[in-house]
């Protein structure tokens, strides 16, 4: 991608957790908003209800998109989402939502979900842009804010020869700038918020231009989650999940939050 | 049966950068401590700010991503908040304590310091029974008690320790444990506890309390076949000492562990000939944050 015509946008969405709802919001809203290329960086499955919906969206609005370790476990079938929890409580409410999702992906989603890659280079006006999941070295590797040194970034800057490392897995955006007008950013997440008190979820998008350099937005979308915690009901998703969706707040998957991020939740 | 030959692990990265902050002083003398530290022990000895301000500047450019304090009784280093403060500056700090030795003007400074900080403080705290009767066999007389008020100190001061608990009971009552930890933490006013359960290791003080490793009890080569060696300490962490930088936080007495007086030429291979590697290999991730495994690694059959 080369900027022709001065600037290039690109949208990046994170973990998208079955909430097709949130990524049909998010979709319009970046069209709205005039960017170049939808992206993905993976976890499609997860959470919420009805896995089929997310892919006619991604399909008919030419997502690219990068596998992340759910779409590896539905992919292949595997026995569980491989999210890196170590704890009972958040892997019992993982496995309920992995034998949800994978019971309700279809073959051909499947097959798809398989064919992903694992990262996606881009070039974007001079910029190494690096698409991953969790990180450039670990698809599940769970990079939080408050527990990710600026020198651990700039050493996977240089590493994997990268301007810009995009990533999603942990659920709460955040960015760093690192030497050389180089930038880390966290995306969050689409499918569910991120345990800050609000309903909407974020994703971002990332302007390149041969003078600036790189700038990043991180957009708020809203849509329509009474819907989604009405359809997690009819599905009998946990009503744990459908609380998170309705207050903003985690219940589950909370062991893995550092002391900072702990803290600013809730539970 | 001997492990003729052990496997050897060649650090990665060096994600987890560690400090024997306290050398192998404590106030207490736990019964099952793998260095048997103690109020007399001064095998190793404490780490000065300057040595630990000269490390973290050593560590910038090694990448590290997070940097842990144990000891002995980190606290008894009377530079431990200045030191923590400092490295808030660079990265992620976690310390691990036995909660005893606090005083509020410290939990004052280390509650700023987080604050003005881009990263978080985690303090571990080890307490072994939910009771003084399943926990002062083990930890002393009294630590209970002593150390519940540690845990609330730290609650009042807006931190969510992780109570980090040895495994000193048999499987099937695990959850029974788990359940009257978490019940007696919120009795205390802690609402939200968060708890680390770890393996003993049949080292130091715990091959007198329970037994040694058996030579059985090794690491061998076709072991690591299809294992993921990032659940190895020494895949990715090292050591500061006041005599260099060893291998991993667990092995510090022993000579072939000292590996170099610098991180960048601490990054040679290591092999795992020994009984706690076996531990090690069979829990993942005993020395970090989140909880390890509570299901054990099947050992494949040796050949």
């Amino acid at each position: 991608m080369t900027a022709t015509s001065g600037k290039i946008r690109i949208a990046c969405f994170g973990g998208i957790y079955n909430n097709y709802l949130a990524l049909q919001a998010a979709i319009h809203d970046a069209q709205c908003r005039g960017v170049d290329a939808l992206y993905c960086l993976g976890d499609m499955g997860a959470f919420g209800p009805h896995p089929n919906r997310v892919f006619p969206l991604l399909s008919e609005h030419a997502v690219q998109c990068v596998q992340g370790n759910y779409d590896d476990s539905i992919g292949n079938s595997l026995d569980d989402c491989q999210c890196g929890y170590t704890d009972p409580r958040d892997n019992h409410f993982a496995q309920i939502s992995y034998d949800y999702t994978l019971a309700n992906t279809s073959q051909v989603n499947r097959e798809f979900l398989r064919s992903l890659p694992g990262s996606i280079r881009l070039e974007v006006a001079g910029k190494r842009v690096l698409l991953c999941h969790g990180s450039p070295r670990k698809t599940n590797e769970f990079l939080w804010e408050s527990t990710t040194s600026t020198h651990f970034l700039e050493r996977l800057a240089d590493e994997y020869a990268a301007d810009v490392i995009v990533v999603t897995h942990t659920g709460i955006k955040w960015r760093r700038k690192l030497s050389c007008g180089r930038h880390f950013v966290n995306v969050g997440c689409l499918g569910r918020p991120e345990n800050d008190g609000q309903t909407n979820v974020w994703y971002a998008i990332l302007e390149f231009d041969s003078s600036h350099g790189c700038q990043i937005e991180f957009v708020p979308v809203v849509y329509d989650y009474r819907r989604l915690a009405q359809e997690m009901r009819q599905q009998k998703l946990p009503l744990e999940f459908v609380a998170a969706v309705e207050t903003g707040w985690w219940t589950t998957c909370l062991e893995v939050l550092p002391g900072k991020e702990r803290r600013a939740g809730q539970y | 049966m001997t492990n003729a030959s052990p496997p050897t692990i060649t650090l990665s990265n060096l994600d987890h950068l560690w400090f024997q902050v306290a050398g192998t002083t404590c106030n207490l003398t736990c019964q099952h401590c793998f260095i048997s530290c103690s109020p007399k022990n001064k095998s190793f000895g404490f780490l000065s700010l300057e040595e630990v301000e000269r490390r973290l500047n050593e560590s910038i450019k090694m990448g590290v991503k997070e940097y842990f304090f144990t000891g002995g009784e980190p606290f008894l280093n009377p530079q431990l908040t200045a030191i923590l403060q400092l490295t808030l500056q660079y990265g992620p700090a976690t310390v691990l304590t036995n909660g005893t030795v606090l005083k509020e003007e410290w939990l004052e400074v280390l509650r700023a310091a987080e604050d003005a900080s881009l990263y978080t403080l985690e303090i571990r705290i080890s307490i072994d029974g939910f009771s003084p009767e399943t926990n002062d066999p083990i930890r002393g007389e009294g630590t209970f008690a002593r150390a519940m008020k540690g845990v609330k100190t730290f609650v009042d001061f807006g931190f969510l320790p992780i109570i980090t608990i040895a495994r000193t009971w048999p499987d099937e009552e695990e959850q029974e444990i788990v359940n009257r930890f978490v019940e007696m933490l919120k009795e205390t006013g802690y609402f939200r506890p968060r708890l680390k359960i770890l393996p003993t290791l049949q080292i130091g003080a715990e091959e007198e309390r329970t037994r040694g490793y058996f030579e059985s009890e090794r690491v061998t080569r076709e072991m690591l076949n299809d294992f993921d060696q990032t659940q190895l300490i020494c895949e990715h962490s090292r050591i500061v000492t006041d005599r260099g930088v060893h291998v991993c936080p667990i092995l510090i007495e022993l000579p072939q562990a000292l590996l170099a007086s610098s991180l960048a030429d601490s990054n040679g291979g290591f092999a795992l000939s020994e009984g706690a590697c076996f531990t090690c290999y069979q829990y993942g991730a005993i020395c970090s944050n989140p909880s390890s495994s509570s299901a054990i690694r099947e050992a494949k059959p040796r050949a």
